[in-house]
């Protein structure tokens, strides 16, 4: 479901440009507005989408997912804090959420991975992440689902 | 230099009415560009069927009266402030802006009313010519050297010249061209003062003439749109965007985001 710009009204501030994370919303050498140079690439992770002060950038759904109408539009508004999401279905029925862009001081709790302390070969060689038990919170290891614990007819 | 009139002295070379020929001239190649655009980009149609759509998924009707305060409301604020843009990029466009309005219609008063050499011109209008001007250079230049996106958020040079730069190039070009040609004749530079008349002339031609492949239509479709994003929001269609939360705070803390200047 790639993204796709509403020409009238972009007015090519560069949000979308810069927030990206596959780097492929840039700006038409022609006209001067955003355009989604890949299409392919795009995985939906609407951070465009949120980010456009203008509104102007919009996610196109595949037929199979999102037949004939069915649109899924956001809209952010800062200085509230909201991200409110609007679902509209083929049929006409609407379905409206809203949810905060973070519930923590802006920039307060970004990790500082600079001053953590260089993993040693064993941590390197393990199959968690690095330092994934300090975060998770798990010391103890990553926790194991037990066999008897899953409900009849979901494992063979 | 800044209380003469340019072209009641340039009217001792070239007859008043050659000026005002070329005038009218410009003002036809922008109408029969504007046109072209529309037909080859087909926006208006696009504009049109935007409005349909938007009929047909209205929650409420909106009357004759509230559409036209509508209508007033977006032309006072996001025509003549350009509150479609926020910080440095409002400010040089509306240098820019208002810079080349006052520099055209001074140019054309000044043209069709003081363009003889026995004419007495006010002394307000060539300084309002030459302030529009300066203004047109200032928020033109500031534009170009650090506000175009794909300069400021993609890193590409200042010098890098695409298609869409045909339309802010022009336009600074012009105006820096009418502005030496006014000091160098105002100075009794001859030789030089032609030379930049030729060049001021040549720049108007590309600028006016330039319509169908550069963004200078962009000043008529921008007032539309706005229009018509104004209208959905009355009409409740909204583009099919959510409705504002209705409850401010709920969530939050609210963030100013940054300027996109992470490339």
């Amino acid at each position: 479901m790639p993204t796709f710009v509403y020409m009238t009204r972009c007015d090519g501030c560069g949000h979308c440009v810069d927030i990206c994370p596959s780097d492929i919303m840039h700006i038409d050498e022609t006209i001067r507005r955003a355009v989604n140079i890949e299409p392919n690439f795009c995985w939906e992770c609407y951070a465009c989408v949120k980010a456009c002060p203008q509104n102007a950038i919009d996610v196109r759904g595949y037929a199979d997912f999102a037949p004939m109408g069915h649109k899924v539009r956001v809209l952010r508004e800062e200085e509230k804090g909201t991200i409110s999401w609007k679902i509209k279905f083929r049929n006409g029925k609407e379905k409206n959420f809203v949810s905060p862009i973070t519930t923590k001081p802006w920039g307060k709790y970004i990790p500082k991975l600079a001053e953590l302390e260089i993993p040693n070969k064993e941590a390197l060689d393990s199959q968690l992440l690095c330092f994934e038990p300090n975060f998770l919170k798990i010391d103890t290891g990553l926790p194991e689902l037990k066999k008897e614990r899953l409900k009849q007819g979901v494992y063979y | 230099m800044i209380t003469i009139n340019p072209f009641s002295e340039l009217s001792e070379f070239i007859p008043s009415i050659a000026m005002q020929a070329f005038v009218v001239v410009m003002i036809i190649l922008v109408v029969v560009g504007t046109l072209m655009d529309i037909i080859h980009k087909k926006n208006v149609k696009h504009f049109f069927d935007n409005a349909k759509k938007a009929k047909k998924s209205a929650t409420n009707t909106v009357s004759a009266g509230k559409k036209a305060s509508i209508v007033l409301k977006t032309v006072a604020s996001d025509v003549l402030t350009t509150s479609e843009l926020a910080g440095k990029r409002r400010i040089s466009h509306l240098l820019g802006m208002y810079g080349t309005i006052i520099f055209w219609v001074t140019s054309a008063i000044m043209i069709f009313n003081y363009s003889t050499p026995e004419s007495l011109t006010p002394s307000i209008l060539p300084v309002l010519w030459h302030l529009g001007v300066i203004m047109t250079c200032l928020g033109g230049y500031w534009f170009w050297f650090f506000l175009r996106v794909d300069v400021v958020a993609e890193g590409k040079p200042w010098f890098r010249v695409v298609k869409a730069d045909l339309f802010v190039l022009s336009l600074v070009v012009t105006a820096t061209f009418g502005l030496v040609w006014s000091y160098l004749q105002a100075a009794g530079v001859s030789g030089w003062d032609t030379l930049f008349l030729v060049l001021f002339t040549l720049s108007n031609i590309v600028l006016f003439g330039g319509v169908y492949w550069s963004k200078f239509a962009h000043m008529f479709y921008k007032p539309g749109a706005a229009i018509q994003k104004h209208l959905a929001e009355a009409d409740g269609s909204r583009d099919d965007l959510p409705a504002p939360a209705d409850k401010p705070k709920q969530f939050g803390l609210g963030i100013k985001r940054e300027e996109p200047r992470h490339y």
